[in-house]
């Protein structure tokens, strides 16, 4: 399963995140973090349809974006040399 | 430079060799009479040595490229005169908030405005006080003689590093284009470690590096101006002044650099004449050598202090002598080319002749 | 990190791990990280001397850890100058705002430029002087509302919005010259590759490399970060054209070396 992890401290609530995300899992949260933003989310069950495309982490100028892809499986009888 | 050479220089000359012997490796100018010999001069011998020269767009630019290679640590200059160094106030004043071991030339060209391109010393002030914006003071050392021309510049670099300031040598149009005899003296490279401590020449193997003078954290800025103050409180070790004939003087006459030379002539020759005048010539302008001036006050004795200016540097001396004794002034106009039979009349009538 | 799982976007470690000053949605973010990222992937850090400038990223070093000098406002080019000429070895780059290189640095962008200095310049154009409470810009769009120009820019009165990249490419010494923009994720990736090539004409000695980055200030602009980023697709980008202006590193006779494509 791919995953994002977004630093809510960091989160300033712009959500450009939200426009790029193929998938539109991204949400913005009702709460206030210690900023006074309403930060991103992925809300609960939404982060397993991320495909790991990073585009959120790229377009957020706050650097708070962390992007994991799931590894691919390695191929079966894949030529030696 | 074989040292000990004995060489026929113009003072811009004496100043860009004196320069190369303290081991400056940038020079960053932009064409301005009367100090053209400088950049001339520099823009062979610095490539050559392996060292760079720019003719940069402005004296404005020049003065920022002077601070981008002195936050690197290395020995670097400009020179100017009175309408260029305005324009270098603005990196100035940068240099000494960012603590930059600086050298700027000054060959003063009268003023205010375009001015002339004759000798003066209107921007004594402006040397002394800061010039730019801010609480800042340079180190303002102010030859008489090519080859104190030569040797303060040489020096100049030592103490600009030493104290991590800027330092100006403050001449003049007369200074700049008068030719002697200089003794040269061995170069002195510049200790590979003077900078170590604080330059910039990338992060290796310790913390980020910055200079910036912007300090905005609450009580940041009064720490820095602290520290500043302290730092020109601890320049004073550096005063510098010519006495000559104070000994028994009933008037002694106070001025710098070729002004103070000239000065010099007349009272040699009014004391052939019998008349008891001596010279208090101050070498550095910041700091100014008080201390040794108040020294010299006497019952009965007079100061008349003179300058091509409107009377600028008076106001130091009136200041050093503490109400115990005043000083007249007497005016060269800028404008005008002084010479030693200009100083008769006013020292007559200081001595109330 | 889960075993079956690599990470594949974090922040770079020459980026401070600390909250910038910066308003939501601010490009100035982006263009650090990107700047950042190079300075790792090209083995820079330890070699960097940043220029920084006044603006809203004048504390630029704050956030990007490596050596640093602070220049006087649109001076950058020269003290960059200065570090160069004195440190040959060391990678210089300037980061510039609108106001702080168009127009009271004018003359140093265009002759350190013209001279061919081995420096990188990253200049950020977002229309506006962020940093003084939204003033109008040499950049600033015909019609565009700032403080100082509350009824609009208007073209008889204020001059036409300066574009800098097609000036510097005109220049001689300049060997990599494109404009860019952060609004979306692929142009960001086009910033990231066109920033590369300016910081390699200076690594392999070619000149002067500049990148022009369209980038948004929501708040001067009085509207939301997304909001920003469309206008700068359809208003700055139609004046700005994307693309590369000069590219030495290209055959002369190839497509690089012509016109920029055009971008979106
Ligand atoms: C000599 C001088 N004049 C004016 C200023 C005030 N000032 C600070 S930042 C700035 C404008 C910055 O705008 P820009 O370069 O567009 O950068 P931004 O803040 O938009 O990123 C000005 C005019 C200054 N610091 N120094
Ligand atoms: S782009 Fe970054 S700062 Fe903006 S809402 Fe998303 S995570 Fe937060
Ligand atoms: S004022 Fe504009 S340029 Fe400055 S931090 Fe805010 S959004 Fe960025």
């Amino acid at each position: 399963m791919s995953r994002i992890e977004i630093r809510e401290d960091r989160c300033k609530g712009c959500l450009l995140c939200t426009t790029v995300c193929p998938k539109e899992i991204i949400k913005q949260a009702d709460r206030f973090n210690q900023h006074g933003y309403k930060p991103a989310e992925v809300p609960a069950g939404d982060m397993k349809k991320c495909t790991g495309c990073a585009s959120c982490a790229t377009i957020c100028p706050d650097v708070a974006i962390t992007v994991y892809k799931t590894k691919k499986k390695a191929k079966k009888g894949a030529s030696h040399g | 430079m074989a040292s000990g050479d004995k060489l026929f220089l113009k003072g811009n000359e004496a100043i860009a060799r004196g320069a190369l012997a303290a081991g400056c490796q940038c020079f960053f100018g932009y064409p301005i009479t009367p100090q053209n010999d400088i950049p001339e001069y520099l823009s062979k011998a610095l490539p050559d040595r392996g060292g760079a020269f720019v003719q940069a767009e402005s004296e404005v630019a020049a003065a920022n490229m002077l601070l981008g290679a002195t936050a690197c640590g290395v020995r670097a200059m400009t020179s100017s005169s009175s309408p260029g160094i305005s324009l270098k106030q603005e990196a100035i004043s940068y240099m000494a908030g960012s603590e930059l071991p600086a050298i700027i030339v000054n060959m003063n060209r009268g003023g205010p405005g375009l001015g002339d391109i004759g000798p003066s010393q209107g921007d004594y002030f402006q040397s002394t006080r800061g010039g730019g914006h801010g609480d800042y003071r340079l180190l303002v050392l102010a030859p008489a003689t090519c080859q104190e021309a030569y040797d303060l510049t040489r020096e100049s670099f030592d103490l600009a590093f030493q104290y991590r300031n800027p330092v100006m040598i403050l001449g003049d149009a007369i200074l700049g284009q008068m030719k002697e005899p200089v003794l040269t003296a061995p170069d002195r490279p510049a200790d590979p470690a003077e900078a170590r401590d604080w330059s910039l020449d990338g992060a290796v193997g310790r913390g980020p590096r910055l200079l910036k003078s912007l300090f905005l954290q609450d009580g940041a800025l009064a720490d820095q101006n602290r520290m500043l103050q302290a730092k020109y409180e601890a320049m004073r070790a550096e005063v510098r002044w010519e006495c000559f004939e104070t000994e028994d003087a009933e008037l002694v006459v106070c001025a710098y650099g070729t002004i103070a030379r000239i000065a010099k002539s007349a009272i040699r020759k009014l004391r052939k004449k019998g008349l008891k005048v001596g010279l208090f010539r101050p070498i550095t302008l910041y700091p100014f050598p008080s201390e040794a001036l108040a020294k010299l006050v006497k019952p009965g004795r007079k100061f008349l202090t003179v300058e091509q200016n409107l009377g600028q540097m008076v106001e130091d001396v009136r200041l050093s002598l503490c109400g115990l004794a005043t000083s007249e002034f007497f005016s060269i106009y800028p404008g005008n080319l002084p010479v030693p039979d200009d100083f008769d009349e006013p020292i007559a009538r200081a001595l109330g002749l | 990190m889960y075993q079956d799982e690599e990470l594949v976007f974090s922040c770079p470690q020459v980026v401070a791990d600390r909250p910038t000053h910066y308003c939501p949605g601010c490009h100035h973010g982006v263009a650090h990280r990107l700047v950042g990222e190079l300075l790792e992937e090209m083995g820079l850090v330890e070699k960097t001397i940043m220029v920084t400038a006044i603006g809203c990223s004048v504390f630029l070093y704050n956030y990007l850890l490596v050596d640093a000098v602070e220049a006087p406002h649109g001076r950058a080019p020269a003290v960059a100058t200065g570090v160069k000429r004195a440190k040959p070895d060391k990678f210089v780059f300037t980061y510039q705002g609108d106001g702080d290189l168009a127009s009271i640095g004018m003359a140093e962008i265009m002759h350190c430029a013209n001279r061919g200095e081995r420096v990188s310049v990253v200049f950020v154009n977002n229309t506006v002087y962020g940093m003084t409470g939204g003033q109008m810009a040499p950049t600033t769009l015909i019609g565009q509302k700032t403080t100082t120009c509350p009824g609009g820019r208007c073209a008889e009165r204020e001059g036409m919005p300066i574009k800098m990249a097609e000036i510097i490419a005109s220049l001689g010494g300049s060997a990599y010259v494109a404009r860019t923009a952060l609004n979306n994720v692929k142009n960001i990736n086009k910033t990231k590759k066109c920033l590369r090539k300016a910081f390699e004409v200076q690594t392999s000695g070619l000149g002067f490399g500049f990148v022009e980055v369209l980038s948004a200030c929501p708040t001067n602009w009085k509207m939301s970060a997304i909001k920003a980023n469309e206008r700068i697709a359809n208003e700055m980008i139609p004046y700005f054209p994307l693309g590369v202006f000069k590219d030495a590193t290209a055959d002369v006779t190839g497509e690089a070396a012509g016109k920029g494509e055009e971008g979106k």
